[in-house]
């Protein structure tokens, strides 16, 4: 069926009570039981979770074909959990597996093989990038692939969508009875969020560190009464891949005029008064923006309420500044922040159950004044995409797009009219990740459209002199400029379901036409 | 337009596109590669061809490695490619058959 | 349109087609398409007809066309003229000018040029660079020759050269330079350009810079990245107090020349018809700024 922003959703799909998208708040109170894992008592006080190798813990979890494994990317492209993972179920004969991950990336791409020879059948990930993404946009993996937001991913998981079967948590420190967390090692990353909902509700939970520590690792991220088995391994990553150790600020001229009149956007709204809220991601143009936030509030001698998300150097300083009053942090882009979380007081770590998940009660998203997106391409309708690239291949992540777009009361897209020859702003776009009626502003380098929903914001921005375009007038520069881009062509078989993050179906994405 | 040797114009930039031409005999061989094929491998196609034809070449082999180029880049690279092999340096023909 | 606004000219390699192709986004006053120095001796050709496809194809906006040429005592100059004019650029920029005849010789090539491409003849501009110790000798001379010539820049890496030294934070070897060129320039009614600041990781200096020459009374810089762009514009936006004061000219000059007077006074300031110009020139800024709310 063609769903609310115009995708058709093959019926095949459309079953067990799964729905097509019909509205970014079509689920607001719903009522569902939450799934429960099984659980193995510890009450001998006598018994050892540590065991002496990778393999020895997963043959004790049992782990067996068909089964769901889980892994977070707190460690990014220095990553070496899920490699190292998928090669000892590979050499022990199981096959079979799906993955749920919160992001797979480049650090991954030898995993491709055991993909391809049957070993990983299921991928569940609010991200794919590198040769993973390019596997599954030829159709190698048997099963169609899910892609969700890191909001969509917790709720699958606490409502029972997906039944992790074994947890596999790389973790920079942990005592002996699994206390972990993301820092006091040699690969830090700060928080462990991504795997703080795993933790809860796969059956088996083993947490896989370089570096054992005394009891009690505390306070912990990941707690000993959710872990079955701890194994220490020579390096669970790079940390020079993992943690940045100096974000680079942006240059680019092109990017530094976004990211103005992307302040400028958000300066000008309403919403911009004392205690505001603010998120954004770690991109170029969105981290110029935390930077050029600091004169405005200082001018308007406001303070910002609280900031979420992947934190990063220029939102700590604005924290050491006295400018934010709270950090909740899902995720740390660098060592400033990996040093500041859990030592600064107003510094905290959450779970992305309470970042970002539709179906608890009540997300920090909900709370957020203003969110600051990138996006590969966007719609004439605002619809955003960022999971599959213009050649069709997947090679994006929705990450928290599409949570944080439907939170939060100002939406900002910022995002170069083209890129390269690829115009971002089009008639249609490749693939839906977030529905326009999430999105409130695009700002390119050439003016910004404000969607016709939010006349509110019209007006407020086209009083402050912005460069206020409709939509239409952006894509129609864009396709002056190189051309109207033709459509892709893909074959029928759908290779992934984009969900959105209640759970119903947004997008599909079909095979790619490979050259013969 | 008589091709008198090969030539090669162009870069591998990212927004260029690079042209290698020679002489040929059996009209017009034309191989593509390019990083937005999918989306502009037939209007890029098309611009190579019009612009050999306004250019008078009809025998020629042509290959195109483009990387996100503009049309009026690929014209000027191809019609630059044209002229190298046809050894001309001077009085283009601006205006007319540009 | 000779006297616009050129507070910056910006240089871009006209063989480079990612830089040529939205340069438009970054709101120069002018973009200078170079096929002189930036390019290769190679590829003067290739660049030529990447400026003729670029200027014919791409929309800039409104933003001044301004090629730079190769020097004529190169095999590409005249070429250089033929596709800048076919592909109707506003401005021709020639390089190393020493003697009015070094512009007069050109002159002859674009009118040349203009009937053969069918382009009204005069309407392709002039600016001229001047860069040896000669041509500073002969700015005025230079600055006068020609119907067609908007400006003249001062051009340094040649003239630190030629002149036995070297670029200073404070400037004091370009100073006699930069007088006699902007002197000459007012004297002959033309407008005149500062060179190029090429440290881009300094921009305390660059806008130390500006400041310097736009006190001067220059018109604008020559720029060579877009980062540069938001500082001279900045430096060149008049402040509320000088667009206060203008308006206030420009108000009383109206009212007082209907009543025929000639000379009054605001503020207990002496005024007179003179004053009009500087007037309407702040006005012009502001706006171009981005900076002016009043209705003049």
């Amino acid at each position: 069926m063609i769903n609310k922003v115009g995708r058709d959703i093959p019926d095949e799909y459309l079953v067990n009570g799964v729905e097509a998208f019909q509205g970014q708040y079509y689920r607001t109170g719903k009522e569902y039981k939450k799934a429960s894992p099984t659980v193995r008592t510890y009450i001998d006080p006598a018994q050892d979770k540590v065991v002496p190798t990778l393999k020895e813990a997963i043959q004790k979890c049992g782990l067996e074909d068909g089964m769901t494994i889980s892994f977070h990317h707190h460690f990014r492209d220095g990553d070496y959990i899920v490699n190292m993972v998928v090669e000892t179920i590979a050499s022990l004969g199981i096959k079979d597996i799906t993955i749920c991950a919160s992001s797979l990336g480049d650090a991954h791409n030898p995993i491709v093989k055991y993909i391809e020879n049957g070993v990983i059948t299921g991928i569940s990930t609010s991200g794919v990038r590198g040769r993973i993404g390019e596997t599954i946009s030829k159709g190698r993996l048997k099963k169609a692939a899910l892609i969700r937001s890191h909001g969509g991913r917790v709720r699958a998981i606490e409502s029972g969508d997906i039944h992790i079967d074994v947890a596999f948590i790389g973790a920079p420190s942990s005592d002996a009875c699994g206390n972990a967390r993301g820092k006091g090692g040699k690969a830090n990353c700060g928080v462990l969020s991504y795997s703080m909902v795993d933790a809860k509700y796969a059956d088996k939970v083993v947490v896989i560190t370089d570096c054992l520590v005394d009891y009690p690792n505390f306070p912990p991220s990941i707690e000993q009464v959710d872990v079955d088995y701890v194994v220490v391994v020579d390096e669970i990553g790079d940390p020079k891949k993992i943690a940045n150790a100096l974000l680079r600020f942006t240059e680019d001229p092109r990017e530094l005029i976004i990211a103005e009149t992307a302040t400028k956007v958000l300066v000008n709204t309403p919403y911009f008064k004392d205690g505001f809220s603010f998120q954004t991601g770690g991109g170029g143009p969105s981290l110029a923006v935390t930077r050029f936030l600091k004169p405005y509030m200082q001018e308007k001698n406001i303070k910002m309420g609280f900031a979420i998300g992947g934190i990063t150097k220029p939102m700590i300083d604005l924290l050491n500044d006295g400018l934010i009053r709270t950090i909740v942090d899902a995720q740390d882009f660098d060592t400033t922040s990996i040093e500041s979380v859990n030592s600064n007081p107003r510094h905290f770590e959450i779970s992305t159950s309470q970042y970002a998940n539709p179906f608890n009660k009540g997300a920090f998203v909900n709370k957020l004044d203003f969110v600051i997106l990138g996006a590969l391409e966007v719609d004439t309708n605002f619809n955003v995409n960022v999971v599959v690239g213009s050649d069709g291949i997947l090679r994006g992540a929705p990450g928290g797009h599409v949570d944080t777009a439907a939170g939060a009361k100002c939406s900002i897209i910022v995002a170069p009219l083209l890129r390269g020859r690829i115009p971002t702003i089009r008639e249609s776009v490749t693939s839906v990740t977030t529905p326009g009626e999430s999105i409130d502003v695009v700002v390119t380098e050439v003016g910004i459209a404000v969607n016709p929903r939010r006349p509110d914001l019209l007006e407020s921005l086209t009083k402050a002199k912005l460069p206020v375009r409709t939509i239409e007038d952006l894509k129609n520069e864009a396709y002056s400029l190189v051309g109207v881009p033709e459509k892709i062509e893909f074959e029928d078989k759908v290779v992934a379901l984009i969900e959105y993050r209640d759970g119903t179906i947004i997008d599909v994405v079909r095979k790619i036409k490979e050259e013969e | 337009m008589i091709l008198k040797k090969s030539a090669i114009a162009g870069t591998l930039e990212s927004s260029d596109a690079q042209i290698a031409i020679e002489p040929g005999s059996n009209g017009i061989e034309l191989t593509l590669s390019s990083n937005v094929m999918g989306q502009y491998g037939k209007q890029i196609k098309t611009v190579v061809l019009e612009t050999l034809k306004r250019l008078d070449v009809e025998n020629a082999k042509i290959s195109v490695v483009d990387k996100g180029a503009l049309d009026c880049t690929i014209k000027a690279r191809v019609e630059c490619a044209v002229f190298r092999a046809a050894e001309i340096v001077e009085n283009l023909p601006w205006g007319r058959k540009m | 349109m000779k006297n616009r606004l050129r507070r910056t000219m910006m240089f871009l390699n006209a063989q480079r087609a990612s830089l040529i192709k939205d340069a438009y986004v970054y709101k120069p006053d002018s973009i200078i398409f170079d096929l002189e120095d930036a390019v290769a001796e190679n590829q003067k050709d290739s660049a030529r007809i990447s400026l003729y496809n670029a200027l014919k194809t791409i929309d800039y906006r409104g933003i001044e066309r301004v090629v730079r040429i190769n020097g004529w005592d190169t095999p590409h100059a005249k070429e250089d003229v033929r596709a800048a004019v076919a592909a109707g650029a506003d401005t021709l920029r020639l390089p190393k000018t020493e003697t009015p005849e070094d512009i007069l010789v050109v002159e002859k090539e674009i009118e040349k040029a203009e009937k053969e491409f069918n382009v009204p003849v005069g309407k392709t501009l002039m600016m001229a660079a001047v860069e040896t110790p000669l041509g500073v000798i002969n700015a005025y001379n230079i600055a006068k020759c020609s119907e067609r010539l908007m400006g003249i820049a001062i051009g340094a890496g040649d003239y630190m050269r030629t002149m036995h030294t070297t670029r200073s934070a404070e400037g004091i070897e370009m100073l006699g330079a930069r007088a006699q060129l902007v002197i000459a320039a007012r004297a002959a009614g033309i407008m005149c350009f500062d060179t190029v600041y090429t440290d881009l990781d300094n921009m305390e200096g660059f806008t130390k810079e500006v400041k310097l020459i736009k006190q001067m009374g220059f018109d604008g810089k020559s720029i060579i990245s877009p980062k540069q762009i938001p500082i001279v514009h900045q430096v060149f936006a008049p402040t509320p107090e000088e667009i206060e004061k203008a308006e206030k000219y420009i108000r009383a000059l109206k009212a007082n020349s209907e009543d025929g007077i000639g000379v009054f006074t605001v503020d207990g300031q002496m005024v007179d018809v003179a004053m009009l110009e500087g007037a309407k020139r702040t006005i012009t800024l502001a706006k171009a700024s981005g900076i002016y709310e009043g209705d003049l």
